[in-house]
């Protein structure tokens, strides 16, 4: 094992998981040479301040660093940033960068992430003012084009598409004083991430902010107006636009796992250590299709806890210590002055049950299956978020009587009593 | 100006000087162990964790409401608990001493 630990790692993608297994390998004690990849320039950043805090800001992205430069010197990480890796042949063991460079390696971590997704949609080439928001780069173009837009009085913005990056980017956008809309192909916004109860709680949000939440609306073309853009619908209704950002999700990253000829599905599938079908291969992160064992299923998931908690198990594995990714998954989302938070799997409950604070805008569902606790959405709630952490894993009953009535003090005691 | 003692899990006594931002970005931008940050400020992810110094407390403040509650998430929290994200770096802060928890 010791030699194993010499060996040359390279990870490929510099973002929330690649960034923390460089370091989590480290702390692990790998003392081979470590050489983190990334396509982005930037030394590698936050991105959840993306859609929030940053896009309102003027800040530079180097105020919201993962680390700051001099810690991956002092851990003797190489970060080679602004390069792409072409090719990963995973035969001769050997990765082709941007630039013309081979690199070879001895373990390899896929850490590659996600790109926003463009939908084909007529006109959009051509429209004037379009952008996806993924990275840094998005989001001053973002900032740029709606300065100088603003400057002119055309402060005309459609989000298309209502999830949660769509939505915080319509709330900080209006924020800078926006006349946001909202476009969702489905019935209802969040409606592919969660319950019916939530859409309809930050439907009632935006509406109040003066978002105009458009929804049942398939985008079919973007054509040139007299002033801006018109995003034209398949119910034939028109949204005047002078700035267009596109929030439909995004693919996975997974062009090199293919070229490898490494297993997919729904992303790079991987064992509970983080390894793809080749074991001198790991995925972690967004990219990755691993299973939970405390929902005995597989699932690809879009979030900070995900990429940290994956970087670390992957680390203790390539260390030859074999610990198991077995988290139950958390969330958080931030729009005005609401904070959601959530945590575990709502998707397959069969019980929902609200708890109303006496606060407005303050509440948490809880969500069920067959009586098990399996997740809760907590708004403005951190307490019932905190409960519902601890519930989950415990499993034990609770007394639902006690959840729903707000005079009851929400606590483990009355909880589980 | 503040200066502000980390003592990391290893008992390392470690003495920053900074004039504003968070507790937090000062301990990530200079390596401090155990306070990884991984939410970015946001009071999300309570892996920012410090124990106050007893002496220190009327100087630092007390959490507010939904920090109190994130802090419960680590069975380490104890009355002189904070996310150290929450805690804004003034001229205030200067001398305290916050043990990382992580
Ligand atoms: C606007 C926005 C807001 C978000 N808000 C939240 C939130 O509030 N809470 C939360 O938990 N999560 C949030 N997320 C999700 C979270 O940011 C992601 O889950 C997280 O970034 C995943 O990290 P990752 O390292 O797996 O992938 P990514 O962050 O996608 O990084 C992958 C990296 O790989 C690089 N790369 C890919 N292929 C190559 C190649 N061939 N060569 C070189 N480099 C390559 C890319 O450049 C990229 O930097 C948000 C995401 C966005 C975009
Ligand atoms: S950095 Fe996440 S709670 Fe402080």
């Amino acid at each position: 094992m010791s030699d194993d630990l010499n060996q040359t790692c390279v990870i490929i993608g510099a973002s929330h998981a690649g960034v923390n297994a460089a370091f989590a390998l480290r702390k692990e004690g790998w003392s081979g040479p470590i050489v983190l990849i990334d396509g982005d320039s930037n030394l590698p950043y936050h991105r959840p301040p993306l859609s929030k805090a940053y896009l309102t800001s003027d800040d530079d992205i180097s105020s919201h660093l993962l680390k700051p430069a001099v810690s991956y010197q002092q851990h003797n990480i190489e970060l080679k940033l602004g390069v792409v890796v072409e090719r990963l042949d995973a035969t001769t063991k050997q990765l082709s960068l941007s630039g013309g460079e081979q690199l070879g390696y001895d373990k390899l971590i896929l850490a590659t992430g996600a790109r926003a997704f463009v939908p084909p949609i007529s006109g959009l080439n051509s429209a004037k003012h379009v952008f996806t928001l993924r990275n840094a780069e998005d989001v001053n173009r973002i900032r740029d084009a709606y300065n100088q837009l603003a400057a002119q009085n055309r402060c005309r913005v459609a989000v298309i598409g209502g999830g949660y990056i769509g939505l915080e980017t319509a709330a900080s956008l209006r924020k800078m004083a926006a006349d946001v809309t909202v476009i969702e192909r489905e019935s209802r916004i969040l409606a592919r991430v969660t319950t019916a109860q939530m859409s309809e709680f930050f439907t009632e949000l935006h509406q109040q902010h003066g978002v105009n939440i458009a929804t049942d609306k398939q985008v079919e073309a973007i054509q040139p107006g007299p002033h801006g853009d018109i995003v034209r619908c398949s119910d034939r209704s028109e949204i005047a636009a002078d700035l267009i950002i596109i929030g439909v999700g995004v693919r996975v990253n997974t062009v090199l796992a293919e070229q490898a000829g490494i297993q997919l599905n729904n992303g790079i599938e991987v064992n509970q250590y983080g390894q793809t079908s080749n074991p001198e291969i790991y995925a972690i992160g967004d990219c990755s299709y691993h299973h939970n064992p405390h929902y005995d299923r597989k699932i690809r998931l879009e979030s900070v806890q995900n990429a940290v908690d994956q970087a670390k198990v992957a680390a203790a594995h390539l260390c030859g210590k074999a610990k198991v990714y077995d988290a139950i998954p958390w969330f958080w989302s931030d729009q005005y002055d609401v904070k959601l938070q959530m945590v575990g799997l709502s998707d397959d409950h069969d019980e929902a049950i609200k708890r109303q604070e006496p606060e407005p805008n303050k509440f948490s569902v809880w969500y069920f299956k067959q009586d098990q606790l399996v997740a809760v959405d907590a708004v403005n709630h951190a307490k019932a978020y905190v409960l519902g952490t601890k519930l989950i894993k415990t499993q034990q009953a609770l007394n639902k009587a006690n959840i729903v009535d707000a005079s009851v003090e929400l606590n483990l005691a009355n909880l589980t009593s | 100006m503040a200066k502000i003692t980390f003592i990391t899990p290893d008992n390392e006594s470690v003495t920053l000087e900074a004039e504003q931002g968070s507790v937090m970005e000062l301990a990530v931008s200079n390596n401090i162990a155990g306070i990884d940050g991984d939410c970015g400020g946001v009071c999300s992810c309570a892996t920012c964790h410090v124990h106050v110094a007893p002496e220190d407390v009327a100087k630092v403040g007390a959490a507010s409401e939904i920090e109190q509650d994130m802090l419960e998430l680590d069975d380490n929290a104890n009355e002189y608990s904070r996310l150290c994200c929450q805690i804004e770096i003034s001229e205030q802060l200067d001398g305290v001493t916050l043990t990382v928890a992580g």
